[in-house]
């Protein structure tokens, strides 16, 4: 084989190396998804069924969850929990609301983002029904009362990095969707 | 060293019975149009030096601003920019950011990756290992003009509208969301598109790299017979195209969630801006190796040369520099320490970053064991690498204090950290590149330089450079933190003495120059191997320059069973 053939031979291995790296960093982002919500990585609370939220066993110990809510600046909204915080069994369920408002004249389509702190106790929390798995829409000045359905699995108590959590925040930031459907 | 004197028989009738070899093109096609390895590592280093020239001037703007407390120059330098007419306060402290990103893009892309990888790999690379050329000229050709282009678009972005004011001012790792919803603007388009461009030719000549080395390499050079510096160059051709096409991936995001309504970074869209940092650090980490290996590579073959023995452990050199490499794409979170990571997510970063601190200190222990009983002779090359080893040391040192995830809690973004990266790049990087330039600026243009005044500059430049950024450990311990133009005048004192080290520096550079003109104009005409018995690489069977096409015919380099 010719110099000239072997180099264009190596020259497209490593195009292709440099085209695989590409696919690589774009295949990231679902790899990344994927990797956060098996392992609570970043504060990425748990989405459990019905059927599996039957089976948890429950405890006496308790935990303070407390409800925090935010909103990006350009969203016209009082947004707000019910109950600041909550005292709750391990492995048994509950029901919190938050309240949302639209103040201006327009009807509004959000979303809401959630997260968990701390982090580490994220993997065990988890969610049954949330308002945040779908998209809102308030009508001018409607006022509306979301649920969240949730417990927190028992299984927090067996981890070195959670166990002596005293209190989990459930943190949810609405935004405006970009492009209301 | 791959290969002594007695092991090879070059052909060293080739660049004197043939005129045909020393044929060069008219001006505009020999340097506009070039397809030869030597020319466009010619243009690689003298694009570098205007590079470094600019960002150089832009730390001098940055130095001139830190001397003193409060705002000095920033509001000066921005009524220059904005053609005569004062601008507010936030436009002033938004320049600071353009002028810190400005800083590190160049310094990165356009001033030690041309030259290290552009300029001394191009002209080194296949004389070393007795090639005519590289393997693909015409695309070596394209990698140069591309990365022009790139210089010219980051050049462009401080003159476009960038929100607060003129110019991109999001640093040289342009995190997300500050470079998508941040930065509305045509400035942070042009320094996006600007890195594209780099991206793009890096990757190219990564390619021509690894083909040219595995390929076109004279019969009898083995893998193992290769001398250090094309061993580096190697390592550091598969760290760019494996890290830049991630960072291409990335940096495309920035702009379709800028320009095109995704939301890969964006929680509303159920995006995570922490994932741009895991992507640019998983690219950031192994480009400060791909910054820092071809002068491990010079730096061998420094040593080497002026001790007069080969390398000591040259197989451990070689393969320390591949651990490197390898390590250094597990290593990347050690970038993100405060972004929430867990406990065990940062003690698996932080052993795996020390473990890194092994393969270079076997390179640190094998350079000086190559010192060890050597007949050492401290030429301008020899001094600044031994200066490198020392310089880059502390570097390694403030690193590994660094890596640890507890202690980086509160070193994080304070001037510590400005100090660790600079010992390694500014003075680590650049020492071997000052190394290199004395090394082989004969070879390249026919002439000797004034070794008194190499060493001037050696002496000058050390001084200086210890005397700008040795206090950034004091004053980052003591919590200064990085990217602002202010601080508390509790700060003053280090912060003053950096100022002035700058000057220092600063001079040293009048040195260099004026040492490149002397040369240019009155220097001694070189002779092929004008360093003695130490040299014994191929590049020193040729002519002081070589012919214009070297290696017609192969050498041949014989196997005496050492390397």
């Amino acid at each position: 084989m010719s110099v000239q053939k072997k180099n264009r031979r190596i020259g497209l291995y490593a195009l292709g190396a440099a085209v695989m790296m590409l696919g690589f960093g774009y295949a990231s982002v679902p790899l990344y998804r994927l990797f956060c919500q098996t392992t609570g990585y970043g504060g990425t609370p748990q989405i459990a069924s019905e059927a599996k939220a039957a089976t948890v066993g429950t405890s006496d110990q308790t935990v303070s969850v407390r409800f925090d809510s935010n909103k990006d600046a350009d969203v016209p909204w009082t947004f707000r929990p019910e109950k600041t915080t909550m005292t709750v069994k391990l492995g048994e369920r509950y029901m919190a609301y938050f309240i949302a408002r639209n103040n201006s004249d327009q009807p509004v389509t959000g979303q809401a983002s959630y997260n968990i702190e701390p982090e580490q106790t994220a993997l065990y929390f988890n969610k049954i029904q949330c308002f945040c798995f779908t998209r809102q829409t308030l009508k001018p000045h409607e006022e509306v009362r979301m649920p969240v359905t949730f417990y927190v699995d028992p299984k927090m108590l067996d981890d070195e990095n959670s166990k002596d959590v005293e209190q989990i925040t459930l943190s949810y930031t609405f935004h405006k969707l970009k492009d209301p459907a | 060293m791959a290969t002594t004197a007695d092991t090879f028989q070059a052909h060293t009738e080739d660049h004197h019975h043939d005129h045909d070899a020393d044929h060069k093109p008219a001006f505009f096609a020999r340097w506009f149009m070039s397809t030869n390895h030597k020319d466009i590592g010619t243009l690689y280093l003298i694009f570098a030096i205007v590079a470094g020239i600019i960002g150089g001037g832009i730390s001098g703007l940055m130095r001139e601003e830190l001397k003193e407390p409060g705002i000095q120059i920033l509001g000066k330098v921005a009524m220059f920019l904005n053609h005569g007419s004062a601008v507010g306060m936030d436009q002033q402290l938004h320049l600071w950011n353009v002028l810190i990103t400005a800083h590190g893009l160049i310094m990165v892309f356009f001033m030690v990756m041309p030259a290290m990888i552009g300029g001394f790999g191009n002209w080194f690379v296949p004389l070393m290992i007795g090639a005519p050329d590289m393997a693909f000229p015409r695309m070596n050709n394209i990698s140069f003009w591309l990365t022009v282009a790139g210089f010219c678009s980051l050049m462009i972005s401080p003159f476009m509208p960038g929100g607060t004011g003129n110019g991109a001012g999001v640093g040289w790792t342009v995190y997300a969301p500050l470079s998508t919803t941040g930065s509305p603007g045509p400035a942070m388009d042009f320094a996006i598109f600007s890195l594209h461009l780099a991206g793009a030719a890096s990757i190219m000549g990564a390619i021509n790299f690894i083909t040219t080395i595995f390929n076109m390499r004279a019969p009898g050079m083995t893998l193992h017979k290769m001398p250090l510096f094309v061993w580096s160059v190697l390592v550091t051709a598969f760290l760019l195209l494996l890290a830049l096409p991630v960072l291409a991936a990335a940096i495309t995001m920035l702009l379709t969630d800028r320009n095109f309504g995704t939301t890969f970074f964006d929680p509303a869209g159920g995006g995570d801006p922490i994932l741009y940092q895991h992507l640019f650090w998983f690219f950031g980490h192994p480009e400060v190796y791909i910054m820092i290996l071809p002068g491990f590579g010079m730096i061998s073959q420094i040593i080497s040369t002026f001790s007069k023995k080969p390398v000591f452990g040259y197989l451990g050199m070689a393969y320390a520099m591949v651990a490197i490499g390898v390590v250094g794409f597990v290593v990347w979170a050690h970038h993100m320490y405060t972004t929430g990571l867990s406990e065990d997510v940062k003690m698996y970063f932080t052993a795996a970053t020390m473990v890194i601190a092994v393969p270079t200190g076997i390179k640190i222990f094998s350079w000086i064991a190559t010192m060890w009983g050597g007949s050492i002779e401290f030429k301008s090359p020899m001094v600044w690498a031994i200066g490198f080893i020392f310089l880059f040391t502390v570097g390694g040192v403030t690193g590994v204090v660094l890596a640890n995830g507890g202690i980086d809690d509160n070193l994080q973004d304070t001037y510590y950290v400005v100090g660790h990266f600079h010992y390694v790049l500014s003075l680590g990087a650049v020492t071997s590149l000052f190394a290199g330039f004395y090394y082989w600026f004969p070879k390249m243009s026919g002439k000797m330089h004034s070794e008194l005044l190499a060493h001037v500059h050696f002496w000058i430049f050390f001084v200086g450079v210890n005397m700008i950024f040795f206090p950034m450990h004091f004053l980052g311990m003591n919590g200064m933190p990085r990217r602002y133009p202010d601080y508390t005048p509790a700060f003053e004192h280090w912060n003053h003495l950096a100022t002035l080290g700058y000057y220092v520096m600063a001079a040293s550079m009048v040195v260099f120059f004026a040492n490149i003109i002397y040369s240019l104009i009155a220097g001694k005409k070189a002779a092929d191997n004008y360093w003695g018995e130490g040299a014994t690489t191929l590049e020193w069977t040729l002519s002081s320059p070589p012919p214009y096409h070297q290696f017609e015919t192969l050498p041949v380099i014989e196997d005496n069973g050492h390397h």
